[in-house]
C-alpha cells in the first residue's frame, strides 16, 4: 500500500541528490541550473502528494504556478548565461568572482 | 500494482537524478534530466495529477529542456576544465546531502504521515477530469494569481529577449525607409569633365 | 515726568539713551557723518546725565524712597527668577552722576582728541555702549544683571584697548586684559553661583535680608576642612573685583590697557569701570560684613596694591603709564577702605578719584595732542608756557591726587588712612603703614611727572616745539569742568557722605567694624579736618614727597640717574614690575601653553583623533579587511552558506 511517506521520502531523496549536485558540479553553471530544476521537481512532487492525500486541488494549483515561474526562471537564467558567456567567454563559476570583496 | 509502479518509477527517477549530477557532459545530463522528468511525471500520474504530469512533459521536456540543450550546444564549453574538482567536492556533497536527507527524513519518516494519519483517497471514477477540476479552481478562486503568472511569463519572455538581443554595428541590413526616400539626384550625378590629355 | 521720580521710565531713559546713541553710531556707521555720530552719542549721554542729576538731587536732598523694581522677567527656572530690574538708592544715584558726568566730559573731549582718527564713529559707539553697560552694572538689582553689566563693560574695555586693532601691542594688551579679567570673572561667577546655592535667589534685597541667617553656614571644599560659606562667597566675589578693579596680582592688565586711546583711559581705566569692583563690594556690604576673613583679605590685597603699585609709578617714563600706576595705587586705597569696612570712604574716594583721575588723564591726553602723540615724558619739559590751561588744570588734579589739604583727594584719602588706623581687624596695622607710605610715594611720582612735563628744560625736538600750542576748546573745556569738582567736591560732600546719613540705607556695617562711626566722634567739619590734617603724618609725608620730587627733578636733575645706577637691583625689580609680567608670561601663560600642548598631543591628537576618531575608522577598516575574505565572489560559496543556513533553520524548526 502506498502511503504519503513513500512520496515524501522520494522527494527528499531527489532533493538531497540535487543538493549534492550543486556541490559536486560547482563549476558548471548549466548543471547547477539543472540541479535547481531537480529541486523544484522534488518540491512539486511533495505538493502533489499532499494534494492527493489531502484531496485538495490547491496543491496542484500551486505546482502549476511553480512550473510557470520555474519556466520563466529557466528562460531568464539561460539568457543570462548566454550573455555571460558572450562577455566573459566562460561559464566556469570559478572565473566569475566579480563580487569578491 | 501501484506500489510496483511507484518503485519502478521512483528508482528511475532517483537513478537518473544521480546521473544528472554525476555525468560530465552537460548534454547527457540534460537527457538524464529529461528521463527524470518522465519518471516523475509517471509518479505524478500515480497521484492522479494527470494534467500536471502532462504539463511537466510538455513544458519541461518539450520547452525548457530543449532550451537547455540549445544553450549547452551553442556555448563552446570547455568540458575538461569543468570536470575538475569532482572528487574533491564529493565528500562535502555527500555530507550535505546526507544531513539534508536526514533532517527531512526525521520529519517525514516517522509515523505522522503513514497510512493511519493519511488514508489514501478513493480512486476517482473514469469520467473524472483532473483538468476540469483544476480549471474550475484556477479560473475562479485563483484567477488573480493566474493572471499574475501570465504577466510573469510575459516578463520572462521580454527579459530573455532583451538580455540576449544585441546589435552588431557592422552588420549590413536593409534600411527600407532610406531606400524609399531616395531621390534621383542622390543616385546620379552629372559631372562635366574637361578634356584631358593622355599621359 | 520728574515729579514722579519712582517712575521706572526715567531709569529706563537713563540706561537706554546712550544705548540708542551707540546703536546709531555703531550700526549705521557707514551711513552717517562724523558730526551725526558725535551729536547722537553726546545727546544720549547728555540726556542721561541730566536725568541722573535729577535723580541724584531727588535722593540726596529730597530723601527719596529706595526704588527697587523689576522691569522685565527674562525667565523663571525652578523657582529662580532671572530678571532685569533697577535698584536705585543713594549709592546708585551717586554712581550715576559720576559715570554720566565723566562720560559726558570724555565724549566732548573725544571730539578734539580723535578728530583725525579714521575710527571716529566707531569710538563714539563704543564709549556710549560703555556708558550703557556701566549704568546696567550700577543700577542692577540682582546678581545676574550685575554680571551682565560686569561682562559688558569688560567687553567694551576689550574693544577699546584694542581700538587700534592694527597695532600689535594693542592687540596683545586687549587680549591680556581680557584674559586677566576672565580669571577674576571666573571667581565672580563662582561667587554668584555660591549666592544662588545658599540663598536660592539672585535678587539683592532677598539675599541681603537672608544674609544674617546664613552667616554660620559652612562648606567643605576640601574634605575635612569646614570653611565659612560667607567667607568663600565673599572672597570669590572679591576675586571678581580684583580682576575688574586691578588689584594685585590681577592688576597686570591695567598698565597695558593704556594702549587704548587716552579718552577711554580716562573714562574706563581710571574713572569708572575699574571702580566697578569697589562699587560691587560696597553694594554687597551686608555679605562682606559677615566675614572678617574676607575683609582682612581685601585689606591686605588693597594695601599691597596701594603701596607697591605706587613705587612702579616712580620709574615709568610713559606719561599715561605713570597715571595708570597711580590709578592702581588709588584703587588700592579704595580697597583698603573696603577692607576696613569704611565703605562710604571707599565710595567717597571713588567719586573724588573719578573726577581728578579723569582730569589727569585728559590733561595727559591734552599734552599728548600738543606733543603730536609723543608719550615719553623724557621728551617733554617746560610745557607750562605753551599749554597754560592744561598746566593749571593738571596742577589742580595733581594736588587733588596727592591729597593736598583742601582738595577733594585730601578728604577722601585722609579719611581712608584714619579709617584704617581705627580698624582692628587682622592686617590693619600693615595696611595702615602701607597707605601711609603710599602718601609719600604718591606725592613723589605725581610731582615727578608734573615737574618733568611742565617745568625744566625743553627736551622736545625742534619740529614739535614749533607746533606746540594749547589744545582746542573741546579738550580744555572738559579739563576745566573736571577741575572744578576735583577741587571742591570733597569738602562739599564729606560731611554727609562719610559722617552723615547719605549711605545709611545702603551700606551695612557691623558695630564692631564701624570705624567711620568711631571717626565721626572727632569730626567737626571740613575746615577743622584741614587744620587737623596739616599737623598729621600724611601731610608731612606728602610734603616730603613733594620736596623730594622737587629736589630730584628740578634742583638736581642729575641725581635720579645716579640713584638709578647705585640701586640697580631695586631699579631692575621695579622696572620689571616685580616680575608679575614675566611670571605670568613664563609660568602661567607658558604653563597653560605647555598644558595645552600636552592635552593637544595626548588628549586630542592621541586619544580623540588617534584612538577615537581615526581608531574607530581604522578598526572598521581592519574588521572589513578581515571580513571581506568571506566575500569570495564564488557562487558556490554563497550557495553553500545558504544551504547551511537552510539546514540550520530546518534543524531549528524540526528539533
Amino acid at each position: 500500500m502506498l502511503t504519503l511517506t513513500h512520496f515524501l521520502v522520494l522527494s527528499a531523496i531527489v532533493f538531497s541528490i540535487s543538493l549534492a549536485g550543486v556541490f559536486i558540479n560547482r563549476k558548471n553553471i548549466i548543471i547547477l541550473l539543472m540541479c535547481v530544476e531537480l529541486m523544484l521537481l522534488a518540491v512539486n512532487t511533495n505538493f502533489i502528494a499532499f494534494s492527493h492525500y489531502l484531496n485538495d486541488t490547491a496543491g496542484q494549483v500551486f505546482v502549476f504556478f511553480i512550473l510557470t515561474v520555474a519556466a520563466a526562471e529557466a528562460a531568464i537564467g539561460l539568457a543570462i548565461l548566454v550573455v555571460l558567456f558572450r562577455n566573459k567567454r566562460t561559464i566556469n563559476v570559478e572565473d566569475l568572482d566579480t563580487l569578491k570583496g | 500494482m501501484e506500489t510496483i509502479l511507484f518503485y519502478v518509477f521512483s528508482t528511475f527517477m532517483v537513478l537518473s537524478a544521480l546521473m544528472v549530477i554525476t555525468v560530465h557532459n552537460p548534454v547527457r545530463a540534460a537527457f538524464f534530466l529529461v528521463l527524470t522528468f518522465f519518471a516523475s511525471a509517471a509518479v505524478w500520474l500515480l497521484l492522479e495529477a494527470e494534467f500536471l504530469a502532462v504539463i511537466l512533459i510538455i513544458v519541461y521536456v518539450g520547452a525548457v529542456m530543449v532550451l537547455f540543450l540549445f544553450v549547452v550546444m551553442m556555448l563552446d564549453v570547455n568540458l575538461a576544465e569543468l570536470k575538475s574538482g569532482f572528487v574533491k567536492n564529493l565528500p562535502i556533497a555527500l555530507a550535505v546531502a546526507l544531513v539534508m536527507f536526514g533532517t527531512i527524513y526525521y520529519v517525514v519518516g516517522g509515523s505522522q504521515f503513514d497510512i493511519h494519519n493519511f488514508v489514501p483517497p478513493e480512486r476517482h471514477a473514469a469520467d473524472y477530469s483532473n483538468i476540469s477540476e483544476l480549471g474550475k479552481v484556477l479560473y475562479t478562486e485563483y484567477v488573480f494569481a493566474f493572471e499574475i503568472a501570465a504577466v510573469i511569463l510575459l516578463v520572462g519572455i521580454i527579459a530573455a529577449i532583451s538580455l540576449t538581443l544585441r546589435r552588431r554595428p557592422n552588420t549590413r541590413h536593409q534600411k527600407i525607409e532610406e531606400q524609399v526616400a531616395v531621390k534621383s539626384e542622390d543616385r546620379l550625378r552629372v559631372v562635366k569633365l574637361e578634356p584631358q590629355e593622355r599621359k | 515726568m520728574f515729579e514722579n521720580y519712582s517712575d521706572s521710565q526715567v531709569y529706563l531713559a537713563i540706561v537706554l539713551a546712550p544705548l540708542i546713541g551707540s546703536i546709531i553710531a555703531g550700526v549705521f556707521n557707514a551711513y552717517i557723518s562724523r558730526a551725526v555720530a558725535h551729536t547722537v552719542t553726546i545727546l544720549g549721554v547728555g540726556i542721561s546725565f541730566v536725568l541722573a542729576v535729577f535723580v541724584f538731587k531727588y535722593f540726596a536732598f529730597d530723601d527719596a524712597q529706595i526704588y527697587n523694581e523689576t522691569v522685565y522677567t527674562w525667565l523663571v527656572s525652578d523657582g529662580i527668577r532671572f530678571e532685569i530690574g533697577f535698584l536705585v538708592d543713594n549709592l546708585t544715584s551717586m554712581m550715576l552722576v559720576v559715570v554720566s558726568f565723566v562720560s559726558l566730559m570724555v565724549h566732548l573731549y573725544t571730539i578734539g582728541y580723535m578728530s583725525d582718527d579714521p575710527g571716529y564713529k566707531r569710538f563714539f559707539s563704543y564709549i556710549s555702549l560703555f556708558t550703557f553697560s556701566m549704568y546696567m552694572l550700577v543700577m542692577s538689582n540682582n546678581f545676574l544683571q550685575l554680571f551682565f553689566g560686569w561682562e559688558a563693560v569688560g567687553l567694551v574695555s576689550y574693544l577699546l584697548i584694542g581700538f587700534y586693532y592694527k597695532k600689535e601691542s594693542a592687540i596683545f594688551a586687549n587680549m591680556k586684559a581680557f584674559l586677566v579679567n576672565r580669571v577674576g570673572d571666573f571667581g565672580f561667577i563662582l561667587g554668584i553661583a555660591g549666592v544662588l546655592m545658599v540663598f536660592n535667589t539672585l535678587d539683592y534685597a532677598e539675599v541681603f535680608a537672608a544674609a544674617n541667617s546664613q552667616a554660620n553656614l559652612t562648606i567643605e571644599l576640601i574634605p575635612g576642612e569646614q570653611w565659612s560659606m560667607m567667607t568663600v562667597i565673599c572672597i570669590l566675589l572679591f576675586i571678581g573685583a580684583m580682576g575688574k578693579s586691578a588689584q594685585v596680582p590681577l592688576h597686570v592688565w591695567l598698565p597695558d590697557s593704556m594702549e587704548g586711546p587716552t579718552p577711554i583711559s580716562a573714562l574706563i581705566h581710571a574713572a569708572t569701570m575699574v571702580t566697578a569692583g569697589i562699587f560691587m563690594v560696597t553694594r554687597m556690604s551686608p555679605l562682606f560684613e559677615l566675614s572678617e576673613t574676607a575683609l582682612s583679605f581685601i585689606l591686605v590685597i588693597g594695601a599691597v596694591t596701594a603701596l607697591f603699585m605706587g613705587f612702579l609709578g616712580i620709574i615709568q617714563n610713559d606719561i599715561k603709564r605713570v597715571v595708570a600706576y597711580s590709578t592702581l595705587s588709588q584703587l588700592g586705597y579704595m580697597t583698603v577702605a573696603l577692607g576696613a569696612s569704611a565703605y562710604s570712604a571707599a565710595v567717597f574716594h571713588l567719586m573724588t578719584h573719578a573726577f581728578f583721575k579723569a582730569l589727569l588723564f585728559l590733561a595727559a591726553g591734552s599734552v599728548i595732542i600738543g606733543m603730536h602723540h609723543v608719550q615719553d615724558i623724557r621728551q617733554m619739559g617746560g610745557l607750562k608756557k605753551y599749554m597754560p590751561i592744561t598746566y593749571w588744570t593738571s596742577l589742580l588734579g595733581t594736588l587733588a591726587l596727592i591729597g593736598f589739604p583742601g582738595f577733594s583727594g585730601f578728604y577722601s584719602k585722609d579719611s581712608i588712612i584714619e579709617a584704617v588706623h581705627a580698624s582692628t581687624i587682622p592686617g590693619s596695622t600693615f595696611a595702615y603703614y602701607a597707605v601711609l607710605a603710599g602718601v609719600f610715594v604718591t606725592a613723589l611720582y605725581s610731582l615727578r611727572m608734573f615737574f618733568i612735563v611742565f617745568h625744566g628744560e625743553e627736551r622736545m625736538d625742534h619740529h614739535t616745539k614749533e607746533h606746540l600750542k594749547e589744545s582746542p576748546w573741546v579738550v580744555t573745556v572738559p579739563l576745566v569742568l573736571l577741575a572744578i569738582p576735583s577741587v571742591i567736591i570733597g569738602g562739599m560732600t564729606i560731611t554727609s557722605v562719610l559722617y552723615g546719613d547719605y549711605f545709611a540705607n545702603v551700606v551695612f556695617v557691623q558695630q564692631a567694624h564701624d570705624v567711620l562711626g568711631h571717626l565721626g566722634k572727632s569730626y567737626h567739619g571740613p575746615l577743622s579736618m584741614i587744620l587737623h590734617g596739616i599737623m598729621s603724618a600724611p601731610f608731612f609725608l606728602m610734603a616730603a614727597g613733594i620736596a623730594t620730587a622737587w629736589y630730584l627733578y628740578m634742583k638736581n636733575p642729575e641725581l635720579p640717574g645716579k640713584i638709578k645706577n647705585s640701586f640697580g637691583l631695586f631699579y631692575d625689580i621695579l622696572d620689571n614690575k616685580y616680575g608679575f609680567d614675566a611670571f605670568n608670561e613664563k609660568v602661567i601663560a607658558g604653563g597653560t601653553r605647555g598644558l595645552g600642548h600636552i592635552f593637544s598631543k595626548f588628549g586630542d591628537i592621541m586619544i580623540i583623533d588617534g584612538i577615537i576618531v581615526n581608531g574607530s575608522a581604522k578598526s572598521v577598516a581592519w574588521f572589513s579587511s578581515v571580513i571581506r575574505h568571506v566575500q569570495t565572489g564564488y557562487l558556490y560559496h554563497y550557495a553553500f552558506v545558504m544551504i547551511l543556513g537552510l539546514i540550520g533553520l530546518l534543524a531549528l524548526v524540526v528539533y
